[in-house]
């Protein structure tokens, strides 16, 4: 069966529906089905049944298992010797990881079945926050007030004792459950009247970043009871082992880059399998996979809390790398930002995502430390560039060659 | 006699009427000269028996601190701010006067001010202009040593049929706080002060509550009443008021958004940012015309709808020609245009807020009772939001141009075979949703920072109202904006700013997940693809 992408057209799209290769002309006859060019070749792979670890996705994981390996020797070096990365680094590192993760889980829903969320972040900062509290109570009599019980920001604020969602916030299992249970919770409550009552494409977009927006403007008060503006931070061990040290900070490391692996096998192998087809098929046309039979809406639904788990997976690992967690992780810019990293990288094929997340990130911590008037210009140059020329994404680019390639060796054929 | 008027006004102009007649003995002299505050005794004494108007104008010379001596020759004299003639006292000859180094202030305690004030106050009272008689009245309210002999002997000559009914409040206030005041003499006044608008009157009324009479008692529990009725209209009103004020705020940002989005079906990410533009435009305009707020701003409406368009028309030639048909891509593209405006303005003009100034008509507040007034501002902004609303309206409905826009949404193949140019009015029609958009930023320059987050604050919420107004229609947008505004003034009394906020947020959302088409829906064929 051959992978026809069907041109359907998009719900909301003011215009009916053309045969593809319009584009590039200026017209707007483009089918437009999850808003990928469709002169570009479909991103699926041929045949029905795909291995789970196909030729990119072996080198991705190989890569991955590679740069994590040396990263981990190198940062346990003895002090002084000529390869040694410095914690900080490492930390770095960690960070960038996380953020990889978050992006892959984006990919996951929009590269897939083309859900765009805009407000991602969100459940990046449910799982972030979660963690956060479980290093915070695990500060206990070291902080600057010296309470046992409360934090630091609780004793500032005169609360009496710890509010009732901050119970079992000390105990490490726990933390790990929640940390899976309360992005993944909140993308069910969230997404399945949204998806029942079909709300799909821009609208759905929307309304994502304005959840995030309204959780950011509750995380800033102090009322909420999770340090207001300056969010949960000042923490000092994990486990009872200082987040200072070589050991810890790169454990962290290998927990994110152990994660990252595995939510990738894990994507891959959802994607590769029967349920992935449905994806697609919900994605290239959605009325008719409904009609044919499947539940969309619940299709949507379990990616869509899958993806949020990820990305509150993410976020748990991010906190004790980074050391601080604030509202910040909800403004819709973050969000967008992690969306631009999936464009950049290429929709669709998973090791993008993460592709995209380590290059804007890396050219964000270059330019805010070494230009930093310059970074919004380049972020925002970013968007325009890769949506109006890179369509496929960095990791289209081969793709693309191989066929200019191709046609270009057809078409010698054809004159000789 | 021919001659005397002329003698009459050689006499005017030998003698000015500002401060001519007026006579003071050598010892209130004196007593003004003095360096010491308390010395000024027997120089009040004598003003105040004093009935002339020169009296009256050296009294309200003193008090605003306009009198001077000078340190030379011991001569009194009156300066205005920034006048450079002075009036001699006593005498009343006027003179150039422009030294001031060589003056010294005559001062006066606060407590005699305060009398003085009320004397002065009082001979107003009596003038025959009704509306400085009222304006004396009124400021009468506080004074409690107002007499009842004065209110009385000024309610017989009184005709203004406002002036008595203050009159006969402020008596009605003496009333209910004289102890000997008789039973009936008490229902009279409590019946009165139940209407009044002063704002001892809950007070002195809540001093009665339980009288020993219990007809006296029922009528100042009634007054009571009522005061607390309009209190809460008031307050009711003001609410009102605010939400509008806010709802058109909504409106005037999310309108141009309504064209873009709800007709076009583009999804503008910088929407905000060309709001912010419109901002700037104001700015700049006062930086162009300095001096001259009002003129820069009545200037910069219709330059900020020119400068925002422009914007938009090239941003659609450039970029989002290039993407119509795909909306997510769109979205990110606008939202990479909306980062990079924000940085230029940053880089370019300045990371601070700008100050626009407010011209005189904006400021300033509208009495509409004693207990309910509005920021001229805020009204004249949600006029400004009716009028643009009418504006788009028409041009969508009623105008070729609005015609084809409407022709091009709702099947566009169609509309290119009878010859409507496409791509001209998408143009066209984003120019005119942005150039909405600017001129929101002028009426916002007047309300909030200008600064490069101006536009950031709004696009959220611009898109809620679009949405919850229902796509591909204005009407919507502006009920949308308006319910908005509301339910968030209505809600932040309990609730505080920053909650209702984030309550009504909710809310949105849990409507748009149970009705995403909005408030009102399109029908028909267009809604369906």
């Amino acid at each position: 069966m051959a992978p026809e992408r069907i041109a359907a057209p998009e719900r909301g799209s003011p215009t009916p529906a053309e045969p593809a290769g319009a584009r590039g002309s200026g017209q707007r006859a483009v089918p437009a089905v999850r808003g990928r060019s469709p002169a570009a070749p479909p991103a699926l792979p041929e045949a029905m049944s795909e291995r789970v670890l196909n030729r990119p996705a072996a080198v991705f994981l190989g890569c991955l298992a590679a740069t994590a390996l040396g990263v981990a020797v190198c940062s346990l070096l003895p002090a002084g010797a000529p390869l040694r990365l410095d914690g900080y680094v490492v930390s770095l590192l960690g960070k960038y990881l996380c953020f990889a993760l978050l992006a892959l889980s984006i990919d996951l829903i929009w590269g897939y079945l083309g859900i765009l969320s805009l407000g991602h972040g969100a459940f990046f900062g449910l799982g972030a926050y979660v963690s956060g509290m479980h290093l915070m109570r695990e500060i206990g009599g070291r902080g600057v007030y010296g309470n046992p019980e409360l934090p630091d920001f609780m004793v500032f604020l005169n609360w009496e004792r710890l509010p009732w969602y901050w119970r079992g916030s000390d105990n490490m299992l726990f933390t790990c459950l929640l940390v899976a249970l309360v992005p993944g919770l909140a993308a069910f409550a969230f997404g399945r009247p949204a998806f029942r009552s079909r709300v799909s494409g821009v609208y759905f977009s929307i309304i994502t970043q304005a959840v995030t927006f309204a959780l950011m403007l509750a995380f800033f008060r102090n009322e909420m009871g999770f340090g207001g503006n300056n969010g949960l931070t000042d923490f000092k061990s994990l486990l009872g082992v200082s987040l200072q040290s070589d050991y810890m900070i790169t454990g962290l490391f290998c927990a994110s880059a152990l994660a990252l692996g595995l939510a990738f096998i894990l994507c891959r192998v959802i994607v590769a399998s029967r349920l992935g087809r449905v994806f697609v098929a919900v994605r290239d046309a959605e009325s008719r996979a409904r009609f044919i039979g499947y539940r969309v809406e619940n299709v949507k639904l379990a990616a869509f809390v899958f993806s949020a788990v990820l990305a509150g997976l993410a976020g748990a690992l991010y906190v004790p790398q980074v050391g601080i967690v604030n509202p910040g992780v909800f403004a819709p810019l973050f969000s967008v930002e992690m969306v631009v990293c999936v464009a950049l990288g290429g929709r669709g094929r998973l090791y993008g995502a993460v592709l995209g997340a380590l290059v804007v990130n890396i050219a964000k911590t270059f330019f805010t430390t070494a230009l930093p008037d310059v970074w919004l210009f380049f972020l925002g140059a970013l968007f325009v560039v890769v949506t109006l020329l890179l369509p496929d994404g960095l990791a289209g680019i081969p793709d693309r060659l191989g066929g200019r390639l191709r046609a270009l060796r057809a078409k010698s054929g054809v004159e000789i | 006699m021919p001659g005397f008027p002329a003698l009459l006004l050689f006499l005017s102009l030998l003698c000015p009427a500002r401060a001519g007649g007026l006579s003071l003995s050598p010892e209130a002299l004196d007593s003004l000269r003095s360096a010491k505050v308390a010395d000024r005794e027997p120089a009040l004494r004598e003003l105040g028996d004093d009935p002339s108007d020169a009296a009256a104008e050296l009294l309200e010379a003193l008090c605003a601190g306009d009198l001077y001596v000078r340190r030379d020759n011991g001569d009194l004299l009156i300066l205005r701010p920034g006048a450079d003639e002075a009036t001699l006292v006593p005498g009343g000859g006027r003179m150039p006067f422009a030294d001031r180094s060589l003056l010294r202030k005559v001062g006066i305690s606060n407590s005699r001010r305060t009398a003085v004030t009320a004397v002065l106050n009082r001979r107003l009272l009596r003038h025959a202009d009704a509306d400085v008689r009222r304006g004396a009245v009124e400021s009468l309210r506080d004074d409690a040593a107002a007499d009842k002999e004065l209110l009385l002997s000024l309610l017989q000559n009184e005709r203004d049929g406002r002036i008595r009914a203050r009159l006969e409040q402020l008596l009605a206030l003496l009333c209910v706080r004289d102890a000997a005041a008789s039973r009936d003499e008490l229902l009279r006044a409590a019946a009165v002060l139940g209407g009044a608008s002063l704002p001892h009157a809950a007070q002195a009324l809540a001093n009665l509550k339980g009288h020993k009479d219990p007809l006296v008692a029922e009528a100042v529990d009634k007054a009571l009443y009522r005061l607390r009725v309009t209190a809460d209209r008031a307050a009711m009103l003001e609410t009102l008021f605010f939400g509008l004020s806010l709802g058109s705020v909504l409106v005037l940002t999310s309108i141009g958004l309504a064209v873009t989005f709800g007709v076009m079906g583009v999804i503008n990410m910088a929407h905000g940012e060309l709001v912010m533009l419109g901002a700037y435009t104001v700015w700049g305009m006062q930086q162009l015309l300095p001096g001259r707020p009002g003129v820069a701003l009545l200037l910069a409406v219709p330059a900020s709808f020119l400068v925002a368009g422009s914007a938009g028309a090239l941003l659609e030639r450039s970029v989002i020609r290039h993407l119509y048909g795909r909306p997510l891509e769109t979205l990110l593209a606008t939202f990479g245009i909306s980062l990079i405006l924000q940085q230029a303005v940053r880089t370019l003009i300045s990371p601070m807020n700008r100050a626009v100034e407010s011209p005189a008509f904006m400021s300033g507040m509208l009495h509409i009772t004693d207990n309910f007034s509005l920021t001229c501002n805020r009204v004249y902004i949600l006029a400004f939001c009716l009028g643009v609303f009418a504006l788009i309206y028409a041009t969508m409905h009623k105008t070729r141009l609005g015609l084809e826009v409407r022709a091009v949404a709702q099947n566009r193949p169609i509309a290119e075979a009878l010859g409507i140019d496409a791509s001209r009015v998408d143009t066209l029609t984003f120019a005119l949703g942005s150039g909405v958009a600017g001129m929101a930023g002028a009426a916002l320059s007047q309300l909030t920072n200008v600064g490069p987050n101006l536009g950031q604050s709004y696009i959220v919420d611009s898109f809620m109202v679009v949405v919850f107004g229902g796509v591909g229609n204005l009407h919507g947008t502006l009920c949308g904006g308006l319910i908005l505004g509301l339910a968030n003034k209505l809600l932040e009394p309990a609730s505080g700013a920053m909650l209702a906020k984030i309550i009504l947020l909710t809310a949105l959302i849990l409507f748009m997940q149970v009705k995403p088409k909005g408030l009102f829906p399109e029908r028909g064929r267009a809604a369906e693809n």
